[in-house]
């Protein structure tokens, strides 16, 4: 398959390892990857903070970089986060009628039908459970929300990691309790968002995991960010550094702060 | 003796000139003093989320009581095979409602008024209060038993009945204990979830008068003294008001469902009964109440069938009360009826399950919401209901900071049992607050911020440059590779949050390097070029 990478703004500038890992994990598949370099953001921040009309840039150049999925040139996008994919197939199309916008609102549903995460892709596109991963850590998983409840991905990147060999993968206690990012959320609400991290790093630290993954940086970057705070020694990662990871080529841990850093 | 139980930390809200009392020594129990505005009190979300999070007896309470409540409403609900279907029939009679409630409403009218029940329109909250007013006046009566009612919290009913002279008593075991504490409710079905066991002893021994004083906060001993004192008031009240959970179009029926009885009580014993109905309570048909009937009890408190459904159809000669008044509220639906998006808000069906999953609901409680409907239900609700009386005026209104008070989780939109897309609107209200603000004269950090983000992440081009200008800030993190320490806005990250630096390459230019590689090594099959030139 010919497979366009939608590397998403976050991951593109702060933490090119999921990007990375996804290229690394498609091409020893067997896919060709491309990087559309005109490329930059999804445009959920803006719409997720009610600046819709900020969005409307945003979303356009991120249809008209990835348009042409919709007439064959590619055979798919890939989104290594849940988040941008439910952005993507949510509400790219509604910025656009709600600015009057109608082609181009057609043209973002064209690309979304084509548009994956990462464990859909593999899982439901390519039909693979078993990617020929190694990791031998002990990891825990967190199903970052709007992967499971608006892209319903159910339990597909743990059956992808179960097939790691060498994994010890744990349960996370509450798993399915938002971690309190919520993009700006974050900010505007940073009391209460912290309150909720905090019950979210208690579980993971339950876990006696060495690292956290999820199918989103966004979210990693924040329970990562409780987790170095606390210095619990409990580094992140994301799916696809997971996926890509052999044993001839195995991803490293995250470094990670602990207490005896301090 | 009383024991200060209150939320400590709490701040006291709308004291001074807008006319609300505050909070005095004789108010122990009074976490938040009865508003002028149900809808609309206190600080914004964010400050009053500070103050309640604060309080560690608040969020165990929560905690427990929610957890609770989750469990056994996902136990119940798992074992009903057409689940889905049923949420797909409510949200479809829902809509169904909404587009054709003035002929719902007449049809209502006339078959009330065809059973013998008189009906009467409120525009608003001063209009509904007037109208229950005068009609316990004309009975002469100082005294109304309550039905839990959430339209009568809405309209501060107790409140002005109290100013006519009149006691409200509530009868519902939670609804009571908020009463008696002076207290505001900070759940749609619990309103006491706020309180544990040994705080609604000390509440009842302060403040209920005939309680036995060796009350135990053993719950049975709390119910009895509650159900004592209670008999009393049922027997000697004349006249009864409660809300209506549904309005049957098409046979003038009302209905209540309860889990305590006190509400039978209520419904056939006084001579009078004043019902308070929000105009979106209807349904269309009689036998559209099998949807709901199994919809809401499984959302709310988690069981198969509530112990008590009454249906009352205006007037039975010589059975129940003789005489029936149907108050239809508007007090804001009609505005939000005209919203397209908004609207479906109008379908709740008051289960509060959308609370109950709230991972927002659950740290901050009831009582930061400022209005009478809290959580991801009342963030959607509230700000419609008052941007009808008065207007949400972007970020002047305390309510506009509703919409924010969620981090979009989805989890309300999963439970709730007409489908409301909690989310999305949530969404739409913001991008309505943000639109509000502008062309306005303001110096707005976020504003300013979302614009700069919009113009660099419009274009591949600008976003490669701004994301290699980021790599610079790589020696940001020391040897660990983290930032600990930031200025404005990013410092409400780092207080609780290390940030990591900045990758010494961005996912651009490896890719552009590796390009770069595979072109000198003249083996295009690595990774292929899009058509585009370098950068």
């Amino acid at each position: 398959m010919r497979i366009a990478l939608a590397a998403t703004c976050i991951a593109d500038t702060m933490f090119p390892g999921a990007p990375r890992a996804t290229v690394r994990l498609l091409e020893r598949l067997g896919h060709e990857v491309v990087f559309p370099r005109g490329q930059a953001c999804c445009g959920q921040m803006h719409v997720n903070t009610g600046y819709l009309d900020e969005a409307v840039p945003v979303v356009r150049n991120h249809v008209e970089t990835f348009a042409p999925v919709a007439d064959g040139e590619w055979d798919a996008v890939v989104v290594p986060s849940g988040s941008c994919t439910g952005s993507i197939r949510h509400q790219q199309a509604m910025v656009c009628r709600r600015a009057g916008l109608d082609d181009l609102a057609t043209t973002a549903e064209a690309v979304s039908a084509r548009t994956f995460e990462l464990s859909e892709l593999l899982v439901d596109v390519l039909g693979i459970t078993d990617v020929g991963a190694w990791f031998g850590h002990r990891v825990t998983y967190h199903p970052t929300c709007h992967s499971l409840r608006m892209l319903r991905v159910g339990d597909k990147p743990l059956r992808l990691l179960r097939a790691v060999e060498g994994i010890d993968l744990v349960e996370l206690p509450g798993a399915e309790s938002c971690c309190g990012f919520g993009g700006t959320f974050a900010l505007k609400n940073a009391d209460t968002s912290a309150a909720m991290l905090a019950d979210k790093t208690a579980n993971v630290r339950a876990t006696d995991a060495e690292v956290l993954t999820a199918g989103d940086y966004s979210c990693l970057m924040h329970i990562g960010g409780g987790l170095s705070r606390q210095r619990t020694g409990v580094g992140t990662l994301h799916l696809a550094e997971i996926l890509a990871s052999t044993r001839e080529d195995p991803t490293p841990l995250p470094h990670a702060r602990t207490e005896v850093a301090r | 003796m009383s024991t200060f139980l209150g939320l400590p930390g709490l701040r006291r809200r709308g004291t001074g000139p807008d006319g609300v009392p505050a909070a005095s020594a004789d108010e122990p129990f009074g976490a938040v003093p009865h508003p002028q505005e149900p809808l609309r009190w206190g600080t914004s979300f964010p400050e009053a989320a500070r103050e309640t999070l604060k309080n560690e007896q608040l969020r165990r309470n929560l905690g427990h009581a929610t957890a609770t409540i989750r469990t056994k409403r996902a136990a119940v609900v798992d074992e009903v095979p057409d689940w889905e279907a049923l949420r797909n029939t409510g949200s479809a009679v829902k809509e169904q409602v909404m587009a054709e409630l003035p002929h719902l409403l007449a049809q209502l009218e006339e078959n009330v008024t065809a059973r013998g029940g008189v009906v009467h329109w409120a525009r608003d909250a001063a209009e509904a209060n007037r109208i229950v007013t005068e009609i316990a006046q004309a009975k002469g009566v100082d005294e109304v038993v309550k039905v839990k009612s959430m339209a009568t919290q809405e309209i501060g009913l107790n409140e002005h009945l109290a100013e006519e002279g009149i006691a409200a008593i509530e009868t519902d075991l939670a609804e009571l204990i908020v009463q008696l504490a002076d207290d505001m409710p900070s759940h749609i079905l619990v309103p006491a979830i706020h309180r544990n066991r040994a705080e609604i002893r000390d509440i009842f021994l302060a403040r209920m008068g005939d309680v036995p004083a060796d009350l135990s906060d053993v719950p049975r001993e709390l119910a009895m003294a509650a159900r004592a004192h209670l008999r009393r008031k049922f027997l000697s009240a004349r006249v009864a008001v409660s809300g209506a959970n549904f309005g049957v179009a098409d046979t003038g029926t009302l209905a209540v469902v309860e889990s305590e009885g006190n509400g039978r009580m209520c419904l056939t014993l006084p001579e009078t009964l004043v019902t308070v109905m929000g105009i979106e309570k209807l349904i269309p048909t009689y036998t559209d109440l099998e949807v709901f009937a199994q919809l809401l009890p499984r959302s709310s408190t988690g069981e198969r069938m509530n112990p008590y459904t009454s249906l009352w159809t205006g007037v039975t000669p010589g059975d129940g009360p003789q005489e029936f008044h149907l108050v239809l509220l508007d007090n804001g639906r009609t505005d939000v009826l005209a919203d397209e998006v908004g609207r479906s808000a109008l379908h709740c069906i008051r289960c509060s399950a959308c609370l109950n999953v709230c991972p927002v609901y659950e740290r901050v409680g009831g009582h930061a919401y400022g209005s009478v409907y809290p959580g991801p239900i009342g963030a959607i609700l509230t700000p419609q209901l008052t941007a009808a009386s008065g207007g949400v005026s972007g970020a002047d209104d305390v309510n506009a900071s509703l919409p924010y008070a969620s981090t979009l989780c989805g989890a309300c939109y999963d439970v709730c049992p007409v489908k409301i897309d909690i989310p999305s609107i949530l969404v739409d209200l913001r991008a309505r607050e943000v639109d509000a603000d502008r062309g306005r004269h303001r110096v707005d950090p976020w504003k300013a911020a979302m614009k700069a983000a919009s113009w660099v992440m419009s274009d591949g081009g600008r976003f490669g440059l701004a994301g290699r200008a980021a790599t610079l800030g790589h020696g940001l993190g020391g040897r660990d590779g983290v930032i600990s320490k930031a200025p404005p806005p990013v410092s409400a990250w780092t207080r609780e949050r290390d940030l990591p630096a900045p990758p010494d390459e961005t996912f651009r230019q490896w890719w552009a390097s590796r390009e770069r590689a595979a072109e000198r090594d003249a083996r295009p099959a690595v990774g292929h070029q899009d058509g585009e030139g370098e950068r």
